[in-house]
C-alpha cells in the first residue's frame, strides 16, 4: 500500500478530501475503510477542532466526569494505519471548483471528489450585544472549556432557546452551579417535540428542578448588568440580569463554504443534495447537518451516518440511497423523559385521530396519533415516562396492526399493557436506528456464532451510538438464543451459574452454612481445577442469603471475608477512606439525654452531624481506629447499631400519631418502634423501608416505601413495594384495616417471601414489577396462602427475629474482632491522608 | 506454601533488597486485607497485605492507596478472583487490582505498586 509521505510523485489515485472531522465526517471514513476505498482513494480530512472526531452527542458528559479523549470516536493511529492523511486545527477557507481546488490557511490541495460534512453551528439570535463578554454557545468542547471558564466567576446563567440543545444546555449550567434560566421565544419549550399539555407538564417539571422558564420572551438587546455581569432586555421592556448566557436557538448549516463557490442552497441554508448526496456539482457531495435533503435538515446523528453510508457508496461507485430518516426521539433531559415518534403533532394526518392520557398527579402525558380506521400508528408523544417508548416505535417503523383498543397502549396499568415481545417483530424490524441494525442481523449474528452480547455488537454495531436501544437488543438476543434451545445466561458471576435465588434454594435444601462449603460444591472451578475465591458480587450475595437463612454475626471469622466493605466495619466508608456512624432511633423517637450523647461524641471525635432525610442522626468522619470506642460510648447510652451499612431494615419512619396529634387515629410511634424492633437486623436482597402514619394525611410517606403502614378508624391498611429513590413508585394498597396481629404476620409472610425470591440488590418494587402474575399473586400467596408456604415463612421470620443480637455490641466484647479496626497492624500513626477543614462550624474532608 | 528469606533483617538478598519485618501472621486476617506502615529507603509507604492461607501464593503486598478515590482504603476491599487470578475490589469506586502486580482490570492505564513479601515463620517479611 502506498502511503501519502512516498506517494507525492508516483501516486496516481484520485484525491478525495473530506471537509469536516465532526461525527459523521469521521463515520464516512469508516464506511469507506469497510469498502476498502481507502485503497482506491488518497484522502486527506481537514478538521477546523483540534480535536479528533468526538461524540458530540454525549458532549455534556464532559461537565460530569468525562475527559475530552474518552469522547474521541477514534484515534490518530486508526487513520495512520489505513493511509489516511488527517489534518486537524486547520479549516478550509475556500473552493475553486473550476481548478478543483481547496484552500487553507497554510496551503492549496487539488482533488477530484470532495466531500462537505462541515455539520451546523448554533444560531445566535441577532440581538444587539449578543457578541458581549459572557455570550456563549454550546457545540464543542471548546464552547464548553468558555462556558466552565465563565461560570467559575458566575452565580446566575441564562439560555436563549427552550428546545432539545437549550435544555441540555441549562442542564449543563445548573450542574455548574449557576441559577439557571431558560428563555425561549415560542409559547412552549420544546416546540418541536411537543404540544402545549406536553408543553406545559415539562414546565412544571423542569421549574421543579429550580429552573426559571421564561416562554414567549423576545429579547431586544444585551447591555452590561447592575447586579450581575449582563442585563437581558425583553420586548416588553422587562428585564432579567445574568452572569453568562448560552445561545441555543437552534442551528444552521455551515454551508458558508458551499454558498461561497455557488453550490446550489436552501432558501433557508443547508446544501442540498439528491439521492446520493451529490451536489449540484457532480464532484461535490454533503452529509450530516450542513447536507438539506429534500428541504429538510436532519439535526440527528442516525440520519447523518445514513447519509455518510450512502455517500460512502456513491464514492465507491454503488446504488445505495438515503431516502430521508425518521426524526423520532427518545431523551432524557434533566431527568425528564421526552419521546416523539413520527408525526406527533397529528398535522400531516389531517383524518388522524388521536388518543391522549394526562395524569398531573404523576405528571405524565401521552398522546397517540392513528390512521383514520385506527389500525396504524402515524405518531405518537409521551412526556414524563417513555416506558411504552420502544413499543410504540416498533409498531410505527414496521407498520404493525394496532391491538384492537389502541388506548392500552397508553394506560397506565402494567397487566393491560401488552408488551410488543421480541418474537412479535419482524425479521425486518430496526432494534437500532443508529446504525441502522434489524432483528434480521441480530439473528444472522447469532446464527454467525456471537454467543454473547458484547460479540453482537462487535458484529453488527448494534447499540454503540446513542445506546437507546440498549434494552431492546438485549431482549431481542435472549429471544434468539432461547429459540435456537440455547442458554439464556442468567448466572450470579463467573463463580456462580446459578440465580440468587437457586442458591437460596441450595442454602436452605442442604443447609450449607459456609460460603466455602459452597463453593467448593456448587461454584464453577477454577482453570486449575481449585474451587474459586468469589468476587465483589458473589461474595456479598451469599453472605445475605446465609444470614436470611441462619443470622450468624457477620463478624465471625468464617463470614468476614464475604462482606462488603461497609459490612466489615459495620460503618459507612466515605469519600476519604472514614467512615460514618448512625445509631438506631427507631422510629425517629429520641430522649433528650440520648441526644446530648450524640452531640458529646460527635465533639469528643471531631465528627461532622447531619439528620438524615431517614428521621435519623450521622455522624460523618470517623477514622476507623475510633470506631470501637465511639460505638462503646453509643452502647452505653443504650443505642445500638443502625444498620445504615448493610442491605437489611433500615428506618421505619413515623409520624407523631394520635398520642399528640388532633388528627391521628391510631399511635403510629408506637407501631413504628414495634415494626422496626421487629425486624432490625433482618439480611435481606436489598435495603428496606418502612413507615407508619397516623392517619390519611399520611405525613411519614408511606405510601413511597417498601412496606407502608397506614392507620385507619379499624386498625390498618398496608401498603407494599413502594420506593423512592432513583425510580420512584407508589406502594400499592395490600390489605385494609388489619388488626396489630395480622399486620405482622403479613409483613413476616410478605418479606420472607421477598427474601427467598428476589435477585440481588433487587428492591420490593422491582421485584414486585418483575413477579410473574403481579399483584394478584402476591397477594394469593400471602394472604390466601395458595401455596401453603404461609406457615414456613413466618416460621423462619420468627428464627431469624429470635437470633439478633447487635453487631456493634457483639464486636466490642470481643478482642479477635476488635483487632479488625486498627488502621495500621503495625504502628499507631494516623492516616495522614485524611485532611479536614471547617464549614459551617463543622468539619468536611478538605 | 511458606518462603524462606534471609532472617536478619536490613541484610541484602541476592536481589539487591533489603528484606525487613513488616507484622506478625497474627496480624492478618484469612482471605481478607490489613493495612501497614513499610518505611524504607525511599520513604514511608502505606501498603496493603492480603492473606491466602492454603492458596498457591499466600501473601501479597500492594499499595494501600487508591489512585482513582485519592484515599488509603486498598486493604479494605473485597478480596476475589477473575480467571483463576486473585484481585481485589476498591471499595469506593469498585475498580478491579490483580494482588500479582496490580493492575486495574478495567484500566490498562493504572497500576498498583507491588512489594515482595513471604513469610519467615510467623513473621511477615517485606523486600524493599
Ligand atoms: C445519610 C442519607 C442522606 C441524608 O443525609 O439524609 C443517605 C445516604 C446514603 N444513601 Fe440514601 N441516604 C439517606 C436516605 C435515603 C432516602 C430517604 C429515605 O430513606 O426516606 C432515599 C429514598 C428512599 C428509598 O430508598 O426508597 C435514599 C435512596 C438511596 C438510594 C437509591 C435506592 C433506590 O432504590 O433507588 C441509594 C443507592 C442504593 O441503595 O443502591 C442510596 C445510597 C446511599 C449511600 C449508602 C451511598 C453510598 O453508597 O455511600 C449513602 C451513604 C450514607 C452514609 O455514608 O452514612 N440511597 N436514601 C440518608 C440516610 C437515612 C438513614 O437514616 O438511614
Ligand atoms: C449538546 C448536543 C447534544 C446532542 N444530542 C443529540 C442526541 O441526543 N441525539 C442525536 O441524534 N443528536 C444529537 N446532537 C446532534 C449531533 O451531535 C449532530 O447531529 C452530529 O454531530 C452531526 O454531525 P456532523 O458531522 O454533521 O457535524 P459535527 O459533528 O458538528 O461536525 C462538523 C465538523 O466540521 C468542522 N468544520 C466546519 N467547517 C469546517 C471547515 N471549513 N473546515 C474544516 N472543518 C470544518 C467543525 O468544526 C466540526 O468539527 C447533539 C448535539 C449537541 C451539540
Ligand atoms: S399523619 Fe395524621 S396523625 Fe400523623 S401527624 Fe399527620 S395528621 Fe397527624
Ligand atoms: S439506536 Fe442509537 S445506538 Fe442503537
Amino acid at each position: 500500500m502506498t502511503t501519502r509521505s512516498d506517494s507525492a510523485t508516483r501516486d496516481t489515485r484520485p484525491t478525495l478530501i473530506v471537509v469536516g472531522n465532526g461525527m459523521v465526517g469521521h463515520h464516512l471514513i469508516e464506511q469507506l475503510v469497510e469498502r476498502g476505498q481507502h485503497h482506491h482513494y488518497r484522502i486527506t480530512v481537514f478538521g477546523e477542532e483540534r480535536h479528533l472526531a468526538y461524540d458530540r452527542v454525549h458532549l455534556s458528559d464532559y461537565f460530569t466526569g468525562q475527559d475530552a479523549d474518552s469522547l474521541a470516536l477514534s484515534t490518530a493511529d486508526y487513520y495512520h494505519e489505513h493511509g489516511i492523511e488527517l489534518r486537524l486545527d486547520e479549516a478550509i477557507t475556500a473552493i475553486d471548483r473550476d481548478s478543483r481546488q481547496v484552500r487553507t490557511p497554510q496551503g492549496t490541495h487539488a482533488y477530484d471528489r470532495l466531500v462537505l460534512a462541515t455539520g451546523s453551528t448554533p444560531f445566535v439570535p441577532p440581538i444587539a450585544g449578543n457578541d458581549r463578554d459572557g455570550c456563549l454557545v454550546y457545540r464543542t468542547l471548546d464552547d464548553l472549556d468558555a462556558i466552565r471558564h465563565a461560570a467559575s466567576t458566575a452565580t446566575t446563567g441564562v439560555v436563549v432557546g427552550g428546545g432539545l440543545l437549550g435544555l441540555e444546555a441549562a442542564n449543563a449550567l445548573r450542574g455548574l452551579d449557576l441559577d439557571t434560566a431558560v428563555v425561549e421565544f415560542a409559547p412552549r419549550l420544546m416546540p418541536m417535540q411537543v404540544d402545549d399539555q406536553g408543553g406545559e407538564l415539562l414546565r412544571e417539571k423542569i421549574e421543579g428542578l429550580g429552573v426559571q422558564v421564561l416562554t414567549e420572551r423576545a429579547t431586544r438587546e444585551i447591555v452590561p448588568g447592575e447586579a450581575s455581569r449582563l442585563r437581558m432586555v425583553f420586548q416588553d421592556d422587562k428585564v432579567l440580569e445574568t452572569d453568562l448566557i448560552v445561545f441555543s436557538a437552534g442551528i444552521r448549516p455551515r454551508d458558508e463554504l458551499a454558498r461561497e463557490c455557488g453550490l446550489e442552497i436552501g432558501e433557508r441554508g443547508g446544501v442540498v443534495i439528491d439521492d446520493h448526496c451529490v451536489t449540484s456539482d457532480a464532484a461535490i457531495l454533503a452529509v450530516g447537518e450542513v447536507a438539506l435533503y429534500h428541504n429538510s435538515i436532519f439535526g440527528l446523528v442516525a440520519p447523518g451516518y445514513q447519509m455518510a453510508k450512502a455517500a460512502a457508496d456513491t464514492l465507491s461507485g454503488g446504488e445505495l440511497t438515503f431516502t430521508g430518516a425518521d426524526m423520532s426521539t427518545k431523551l432524557k433531559l434533566m431527568g425528564v423523559d421526552v419521546g416523539a415518534i413520527g408525526d406527533a403533532h397529528g398535522n400531516r394526518h389531517p383524518s388522524a385521530k388521536q388518543y391522549r392520557y394526562f395524569d398531573q398527579l404523576q405528571q405524565i402525558y401521552r398522546k397517540l396519533v392513528v390512521s383514520a380506521d385506527g389500525k396504524r400508528l402515524l405518531g405518537a408523544m409521551l412526556v414524563g415516562d417513555n416506558g411504552p417508548y420502544d413499543t410504540l416505535m416498533q409498531y410505527y417503523a414496521n407498520g404493525l396492526d394496532l391491538p384492537v383498543d389502541p388506548a392500552a397502549l397508553i394506560l397506565p396499568s402494567n397487566e393491560a399493557a401488552p408488551a410488543l415481545g421480541p418474537d412479535a417483530l419482524p425479521q425486518e424490524a430496526t432494534i437500532c436506528s443508529c446504525h441502522n441494525v434489524t432483528k434480521g442481523a441480530i439473528s444472522a449474528a447469532v446464527d454467525a456464532g456471537c454467543e454473547d452480547l458484547s460479540a453482537v455488537k462487535d458484529a453488527t454495531k448494534a447499540s454503540t451510538g446513542c445506546g437507546g436501544c440498549a434494552a431492546l437488543l438485549k431482549s431481542v438476543f435472549d429471544h434468539e438464543l432461547s429459540a435456537r434451545g440455547m442458554d439464556v445466561d442468567t448466572s450470579l458471576c463467573e463463580h456462580f451459574a446459578h440465580t440468587r435465588q437457586q442458591l437460596f434454594d441450595i442454602v436452605r435444601v442442604e443447609g450449607i452454612k459456609t460460603f466455602s462449603e459452597l463453593m467448593s460444591r456448587h461454584g464453577t472451578p477454577r482453570p486449575d481445577g481449585s474451587p474459586g475465591l468469589g468476587c465483589d458480587i458473589c461474595k456479598p450475595a451469599v453472605a445475605s442469603i446465609l444470614a436470611s437463612c441462619f443470622n450468624e454475626p457477620i463478624t465471625d471469622a468464617a463470614h468476614i471475608p464475604l462482606q462488603d466493605t461497609n459490612d466489615t466495619f459495620m460503618a459507612n466508608m466515605q469519600k476519604n477512606g472514614t467512615f460514618s456512624v448512625v445509631p438506631r432511633i427507631a422510629g425517629g423517637e429520641i430522649t433528650p439525654d440520648k441526644l446530648i450523647v450524640l452531640g458529646q461524641v460527635g465533639k469528643t471525635y471531631g465528627l461532622y452531624t447531619k439528620i438524615t432525610g431517614g428521621q435519623r442522626i450521622d455522624l460523618f468522619g470517623a477514622r476507623l481506629e475510633d470506631l470501637p470506642a465511639i460505638w462503646s460510648e453509643l452502647i452505653a447510652a443504650g443505642f445500638e447499631t443502625g444498620h445504615a451499612y448493610g442491605k437489611s431494615l433500615r428506618t421505619v419512619k413515623s409520624c407523631v400519631g394520635s398520642t399528640w396529634c388532633r388528627y391521628g387515629v391510631q399511635d403510629s410511634v408506637g407501631m413504628a418502634l414495634r415494626l422496626e424492633h421487629r425486624y432490625k437486623g433482618l439480611r435481606s436482597p436489598h435495603k428496606l423501608k418502612f413507615a407508619v402514619s397516623g392517619c390519611t394525611r399520611e405525613c411519614a410517606e408511606a405510601q413511597s416505601k417498601d412496606i407502608g403502614v397506614i392507620a385507619t378508624e379499624h386498625g390498618w391498611n398496608l401498603y407494599v413495594c413502594g420506593n423512592g429513590g432513583m425510580r420512584p413508585r407508589h406502594a400499592e394498597l395490600f390489605a385494609t384495616d388489619l388488626d396489630d396481629q395480622t399486620l405482622i404476620q403479613t409483613i413476616d409472610r410478605l418479606l420472607m417471601f421477598y427474601v427467598r425470591t428476589a435477585d440481588r440488590l433487587q428492591r420490593t418494587s422491582v421485584w414486585r414489577e418483575q413477579l410473574e402474575g403481579g399483584l394478584d399473586y402476591l397477594k394469593a400467596v400471602i394472604l390466601d396462602d395458595s401455596l401453603g408456604l404461609g406457615a414456613e415463612l413466618e416460621r423462619q421470620m420468627q428464627q431469624v427475629i429470635d437470633s439478633y443480637q447487635c453487631e456493634w455490641a457483639g464486636a466490642l466484647s470481643d478482642p479477635d474482632k476488635l483487632k479488625r479496626f486498627r488502621s495500621y497492624v503495625n504502628d499507631h500513626r494516623a492516616d495522614p491522608d485524611i485532611i479536614v477543614t471547617q464549614e459551617r462550624g463543622q468539619l468536611r474532608p478538605a | 506454601m511458606t518462603l524462606s528469606c534471609p532472617n536478619a533483617s536490613l541484610s541484602p538478598s541476592a536481589h539487591g533488597a533489603h528484606w525487613t519485618v513488616l507484622c506478625q501472621r497474627s496480624d492478618l486476617v484469612a482471605y481478607s486485607g490489613v493495612a501497614a506502615w513499610c518505611d524504607s529507603s525511599d520513604g514511608a509507604h502505606q501498603v496493603a497485605l492480603f492473606y491466602l492461607p492454603g492458596q498457591p501464593t499466600e501473601l501479597f503486598a500492594i499499595d494501600h492507596h487508591d489512585p482513582v478515590a485519592q484515599a488509603n482504603v486498598i486493604a479494605r476491599g473485597l478480596l476475589g478472583d477473575h480467571q483463576g487470578e486473585p484481585m481485589v475490589a476498591s471499595p469506593l469506586y469498585k475498580q478491579h487490582y490483580r494482588l500479582a502486580d496490580g493492575q486495574c482490570l478495567e484500566d490498562p492505564g493504572i497500576q498498583l505498586r507491588t512489594w515482595s513479601v513471604a513469610f519467615d515463620q510467623d513473621r511477615v517479611m517485606i523486600a524493599t
